[in-house]
C-alpha cells in the first residue's frame, strides 16, 4: 500500500512539474516587450523595468530564467501585481479561502444532493419518478452554469428578495456583531452561488450515480443476495451502493476542475471574493502574473483532489487495496 | 419581423419535425436505429438540434433585420418580445431574434469546429497510444494526465493574457486544442480491446504498415465511443465559448454569439431579461439536446446489444 | 423396499416461464409446462442442453427471474411443504430463500460481492434469518467454512472472494447458502466452471453436506457424468419440457427417449474402440418458435408422421405398466415419446 502511495505522490508531483514547465513555456511564447506585460499597463516604467529584468533574469538565456523560475516558485514567490501593487502570492491567499468555502458547500451539495436522487431513481427504475427526475437532470445537466446563476439572481435576489445579489458577507454589521452572526451571514450569501455550482454538478453526478447503480444491479452476486432471503432496500443500499460508490469516487477527482472551472464563472456574477473573480479581473487588465499564478494553484488543486480520490478508492476497493499494482484506469465518461 | 422572415421560421420548424419522421422511417428498418428511437429525448432531441441548425444555415432568411444594425438607440431599447421583435430588443436597441439567429452560426459554427478539432486529436493520441502501448502509451498518456490537470479555462484565460485579443479563428483552434483529454482516454480504451480481435492480427500479418492498420481497420471499428464523444464535446465546446464570450473573452461585439448575448443582457437582467433568456435557454437546449442524442448512440451502438 | 410414499417436499407443477423479447420477436417460452417432484432427502438432477430451460427453471421457484422481461403464468403451481410459493408475499417469500431453500449458482467469481469480506457474507444470511448477532453469525460462518472443507478457516473468514481460487469461491457459496440449514438446495451447474479435478472435490462436498445435514438437492447440469454419479433420480429437459424422468440408473440402463439416447450416445468413452463422436443432428430450436408437434421431431431418427402432428404426453415407460415400484411416485419412468406406445418404430431408424 505504502509503495503505491509513493509512487502516486511521485506521479502527482511530476505532473505538477510538468505543468509549471507549461505555463513557462507559454509565457515565453507570448509577444510582447515582458517589461509592458509586466507592468499591465501600456507605458514601461524604467525602474520597474529594472527591477522585473533583475528579479525575473528576463535579460539572461532562457534556461537560466527557467531555472529562475523554478527557483522562485520553490519559495513561493508567484511574482509581483503591478496592478495591485501587492505580490501575488497575497493576492490569492486573501482570496483562496473565499473559493474553497464555495467549491467545499458546492461539492457538498453536488454530492449530498447527486447521489441521492441517483440512488432514488434506480430504486424506482423506469417509473414515473425516474423519468421525470431523468429528463430534469439531463435539463439542467446541459445549463451553462453562469447562466444558471443569473437566472438564480433574478428570481431569488431580485424578485423574491431572498437572498443577497452579491459579495460574501455584511460589509457593515458583520465585523461589529459576534462571529456567529458572521458565520449565518456568510452561509446567507454563500447560498445561491453554491446553488449555481452545486446544482448542475448534482445533475451530473445524479445521472452518472443512476449508471452506475444499473450496471452494477446486473451482476451476479446482486442476485445471489436476494437468493439469501435478504430485503430488498439492503439488497440495493448495502450490496449494491456500496460497489457503484466505486464509480463515484473516480468521478469525484473529476469534479474538481469542473468546480474550479464554475467557480471562475460564478464568483463574477455573484462578486463573491474568491480566486476566479480575482483571476476575471486580472484578465481584463492584463495582469498575466496573476493569471498564470492562478493556473498553477488550480492545477495543483486538481492534481491534490485526484490523488485524494485515488486515496479513497484505494481504501473502498479491496481489491486494489491488497493488490498494490492493480493499475486504476479513471475512465470518463 | 417581416412576412418572409415568419415564413422562414416556419418553414424551419416544419422541415424539422418532417426531418424527424423521416429519420424515424428509415430507422425502422434497422435494429439499431430503432434502439435510438426507444429514447424518446433522443428524437426531441435530434428534432430540436436541426431546428437550430436550420436557423443558423438559413439565418439570413430568418432573421428580418441585420444583427449589428442599432434601429433607434433612444426609443426601441429594451423593448419586451413583440410581433415585430420576436424577442425583443436589447440595450443597444438591437434586433435580438436576429441576433440569435446569426449568433446561433456562431456558436454552433465554433462548436462543430472545436469538436471536430478535439474529436480527431484524441482519437489519432488515442489510438495510437492503445496500438504501440508501453512507452508510446506511457508518455502520451501522461501528457493526456497533464492537460486533464490543468481546468480548461485556466488554460485559454491564459493564452488571452499573454496574447492579447484573439482572433475568432485561433479562439476555436485554442478551444479545441484543449477539449480532446477525454476523447483519448476513450479511444485507447475502446483500441486496446480491438488490437487484439483477428482482423487486426490478419492485416499485419498481411504486411499492412501500422499506420494502414491504426486508420483503415481499426479506427473504424472504434466508431461507437469516438462518435457518442463527438456529441457530448460538441455540447463542452460549446459551453466553453459561452463562458468565454460571457466573460468578454470570446467572440468579440458586435458579431453575436449566444455568449456574449448572455452578458449583453445580463446588464440589464432585472429589468429586460429576455436576452439573457432566450440565449440561455437556447445554449440549454442545444447541450440538452446533444446529451440526449449521444445516450441515444451509446445504447444504439453498443455492439453488445447487437442481434448475435 | 417397500417405504411408505414420503411427501413430496417441492411440487412443481405446470410452470410456465416466459420472457417478453423486442420488437414483437415473439415470447420466448423458456420454461413451458415443467412438473416434477422433489422429496426429502433426495437428489433430483435436471439435465439438458443449453437453451433448454432448466436455469430458467430453477430461478422460477425462487421467483428470481428478472421481472420486466419474464414472467411466470398464472395457472403455475409451486409448492414448497404445501405452501404455494408464488402466492406469497414478499416478507414471506423473503423468508424462506436462503432459509429453507437456498441456491448456488454457476459463477462463483462474479455471484460473490467483491467488496466484502466472504465471512461477512456467509454470515449475512444467519443475521438476518436467525436473528444471530454478528459475533455469534461470525462464529457460525467460521463453522461452515470448517465444514465444506476450508483450510485455516480462522484466517480465511476475513479475506475477499478475489484472493481465493475458483474452487474455494464455490465452497464458500456453499457455505453461504448452508449456514441455515435450509430443507433444500438448489445447485445450478454448480461444477461447470470449474477444473475437472475441483468438481470432483465440489461434487462429493456436496454429497456428503446432503447426506450430514439431510437436506434435498435440486441438481442442475447438462453434464451426464455428474448426473451419473451423484444424483437419485433424474429429469430430462428439452425446449422448455420435460422429456423423461426417471431413477438415474434406470435412465442410464434403459434410455428411453431419443433425445436422452443421443445425449447418452454423445458422450466420449475412454473404454471403448475410437470412433466418430456421435453428435445429436441438428441445434436447439429458438424459444420464440419450438417446432409444432413433438418439439424433438426435426432432431429424431425414428421421427414418423404422427409427431410432427401431435405432441405426446409424459408416458408410463416403466418396467412394468401403471404404477412403478419403489417409492411412489418417484420411482416412476416417464417419457415424452410416441415410442412408448409403438416401440416397433425403434427399429426404423433413419
Amino acid at each position: 500500500m505504502t509503495a503505491w502511495l509513493l509512487r502516486r505522490l511521485a506521479a502527482s508531483v511530476a505532473i505538477i512539474f510538468a505543468v509549471v514547465t507549461f505555463v513557462f513555456i507559454l509565457i515565453h511564447l507570448a509577444p510582447g516587450d515582458p517589461c509592458i506585460v509586466g507592468t499591465g499597463e501600456g507605458v514601461p516604467d524604467p525602474a520597474v523595468c529594472r527591477s522585473l529584468i533583475r528579479q525575473f533574469a528576463l535579460d539572461q538565456p532562457v534556461l537560466v530564467q527557467y531555472w529562475r523560475y523554478l527557483v522562485e516558485l520553490a519559495h513561493g514567490n508567484l511574482g509581483y501585481s503591478f496592478a495591485l501593487h501587492r505580490p501575488v502570492w497575497d493576492a490569492l491567499a486573501d482570496t483562496m479561502p473565499f473559493t474553497l468555502q464555495l467549491a467545499g458547500a458546492a461539492l457538498l451539495i453536488d454530492f449530498g444532493l447527486g447521489l441521492a436522487l441517483g440512488i432514488y431513481q434506480a430504486w424506482r427504475l423506469n417509473r414515473l419518478p425516474d423519468v421525470v427526475l431523468g429528463n430534469v437532470t439531463l435539463f439542467v445537466y446541459s445549463l451553462p452554469t453562469f447562466w444558471l446563476g443569473l437566472i438564480l439572481l433574478l428570481l431569488f435576489g431580485e424578485k423574491l428578495r431572498l437572498f443577497p445579489v452579491g459579495g460574501a458577507s455584511d460589509p457593515v454589521l458583520c465585523p461589529l456583531v459576534d462571529s456567529f452572526y458572521c458565520l449565518a451571514d456568510r452561509i446567507w450569501h454563500m447560498v445561491l452561488p453554491a446553488a449555481t455550482l452545486g446544482l448542475v454538478g448534482a445533475a451530473g453526478t445524479a445521472r452518472f450515480q443512476r449508471a452506475a447503480m444499473l450496471e452494477v444491479a446486473q451482476q451476479d452476486f446482486v442476485r445471489t443476495a436476494r437468493a439469501k432471503g435478504l430485503p430488498e432496500r439492503r439488497v440495493v443500499l448495502h450490496h449494491q451502493l456500496r460497489n457503484a460508490l466505486l464509480s463515484v469516487i473516480t468521478r469525484f477527482g473529476l469534479t474538481l476542475p469542473f468546480l474550479l472551472t464554475g467557480a471562475v464563472l460564478v464568483e463574477t456574477i455573484f462578486a463573491w471574493p474568491g480566486m476566479g473573480r480575482l483571476t476575471v479581473d486580472a484578465i481584463l487588465r492584463r495582469d498575466y502574473a496573476i493569471v498564470t499564478a492562478a493556473a498553477l494553484i488550480a492545477s495543483s488543486l486538481v492534481v491534490a483532489g485526484s490523488l485524494i480520490a485515488d486515496l479513497l478508492l484505494g481504501f473502498a476497493d479491496p481489491r486494489i487495496r491488497v493488490h498494490e499494482d492493480a493499475v486504476v484506469d479513471i475512465v470518463t465518461a | 419581423m417581416t412576412f418572409g422572415s415568419w415564413l422562414a421560421l416556419v418553414v424551419a420548424i416544419v422541415l424539422s419535425a418532417e426531418v424527424v419522421r423521416w429519420l424515424r422511417h428509415r430507422a425502422l428498418r434497422h435494429e439499431r436505429w430503432r434502439r435510438f428511437f426507444r429514447h424518446p429525448t433522443a428524437a426531441w432531441g435530434c428534432g430540436i438540434l436541426t431546428f437550430f441548425i436550420i436557423v443558423a444555415i438559413a439565418a439570413p432568411l430568418v432573421a428580418p433585420l441585420d444583427p449589428i444594425v442599432q434601429p433607434d438607440p433612444v426609443r426601441l431599447k429594451n423593448h419586451p418580445p413583440s410581433l415585430t421583435f420576436l424577442m425583443g430588443t436589447d440595450v443597444f436597441s438591437r434586433d435580438v431574434w436576429s441576433r440569435f439567429a446569426y449568433g446561433a452560426r456562431v456558436s454552433l459554427g465554433i462548436g462543430a469546429l472545436g469538436a471536430l478539432i478535439a474529436v480527431a486529436l484524441g482519437s489519432c493520441v488515442g489510438a495510437v497510444a492503445g496500438y504501440y502501448r508501453r512507452w508510446v502509451d506511457a508518455i502520451l498518456m501522461r501528457g493526456v494526465d497533464i492537460g486533464l490537470a490543468l481546468p480548461r479555462i485556466f488554460i485559454v484565460l491564459m493564452a488571452v493574457a499573454l496574447w492579447d485579443r484573439l482572433p475568432f479563428a485561433w479562439l476555436t483552434l485554442v478551444i479545441g486544442l484543449t477539449s480532446w483529454f477525454a476523447t483519448s482516454r476513450l479511444v485507447r480504451a475502446e483500441v486496446l480491446a480491438l488490437r487484439e480481435r483477428d482482423f487486426v492480427v490478419a492485416a499485419r500479418a498481411l504486411g499492412a504498415p501500422s499506420s494502414r492498420v491504426i486508420f483503415g481497420h481499426v479506427l473504424p471499428n472504434a466508431a461507437a465511443p469516438i462518435i457518442v464523444s463527438a456529441a457530448l464535446s460538441v455540447g463542452n465546446v460549446l459551453l466553453l465559448e459561452a463562458s468565454l464570450s460571457f466573460l468578454g473573452i470570446g467572440v468579440a461585439p458586435p458579431r453575436p454569439s449566444w455568449g456574449n448575448m448572455i452578458a449583453d443582457g445580463a446588464l440589464t437582467i432585472y429589468t429586460a431579461p429576455w436576452t439573457t433568456l432566450f440565449a440561455g435557454l437556447a445554449i440549454s437546449l442545444v447541450v440538452m439536446s446533444l446529451n440526449a442524442v449521444a445516450d441515444g448512440l451509446r445504447d444504439a451502438l453498443d455492439p453488445r446489444q447487437d442481434p448475435a | 423396499m417397500t417405504a411408505t410414499p414420503a411427501a413430496a417436499l417441492l411440487r412443481v407443477r405446470d410452470l410456465k416461464t416466459y420472457f417478453v423479447t423486442e420488437h414483437g420477436r415473439g415470447t420466448a417460452r423458456a420454461v413451458d409446462e415443467i412438473s416434477f417432484d422433489l422429496y426429502p432427502g433426495e437428489t433430483l438432477g435436471i439435465v439438458g442442453e443449453s437453451g433448454c430451460g432448466k436455469t430458467v427453471t430453477s430461478l422460477s421457484i425462487l421467483r428470481l427471474v428478472p421481472e420486466p422481461p419474464g414472467h411466470i403464468l398464472p395457472g403455475s403451481l409451486i409448492e414448497f411443504e404445501g405452501r404455494n410459493l408464488l402466492a406469497l408475499a414478499p416478507p414471506e417469500l423473503r423468508s424462506i430463500r436462503g432459509n429453507q431453500i437456498a441456491m448456488i449458482f454457476q459463477e462463483p467469481m462474479t455471484s460473490l460481492n467483491p467488496v466484502f469480506t466472504v465471512g461477512d457474507q456467509i454470515a449475512e444470511a444467519a443475521i438476518i434469518h436467525q436473528r444471530l448477532s454478528r459475533r455469534a453469525a461470525r462464529a457460525r460462518a467460521i463453522e461452515m467454512l470448517k465444514l465444506v472443507g476450508i483450510p485455516d478457516p480462522e484466517q480465511r473468514v476475513d479475506d475477499y472472494p478475489h484472493q481465493m481460487s475458483g474452487g474455494m469461491r464455490q465452497r464458500v457459496m456453499i457455505a453461504m447458502a448452508l449456514i441455515c440449514h435450509p430443507k433444500v438446495l438448489i445447485a445450478d451447474e454448480p461444477t461447470t466452471a470449474l477444473d475437472v479435478t475441483i468438481q470432483a472435490q465440489i461434487l462429493e462436498l456436496l454429497d456428503r453436506l446432503q447426506h450430514e445435514l439431510g437436506m434435498a438437492v435440486l441438481l442442475i447440469t447438462h453434464d451426464l457424468g455428474v448426473v451419473a454419479g451423484h444424483t437419485d433420480r433424474v429429469v430430462v429437459m428439452y425446449a422448455g419440457r420435460v422429456v423423461e424422468t426417471a431413477p438415474t440408473t434406470e435412465l442410464f440402463e434403459h434410455p428411453t427417449h431419443p433425445y436422452t439416447e443421443g445425449l447418452l450416445a454423445a458422450v466420449p468413452r475412454v473404454d471403448t474402440p475410437r470412433s466418430r463422436l456421435q453428435a445429436i443432428p441438428g441445434q436447439v430450436p429458438a424459444a420464440t418458435a419450438w417446432p409444432a408437434g413433438c418439439r424433438f421431431h426435426p432432431r429424431c431418427p425414428y421421427a414418423w408422421e404422427k409427431c410432427v402432428a401431435q405432441e405426446p404426453p409424459l408416458l408410463d415407460a416403466g418396467g412394468g405398466e401403471g404404477e412403478g415400484e419403489g417409492e411412489g411416485e418417484g420411482g416412476r419412468h416417464t417419457a415424452r415419446c410416441w415410442l412408448v406406445t409403438e416401440p416397433e418404430r425403434r427399429q426404423a431408424k433413419r
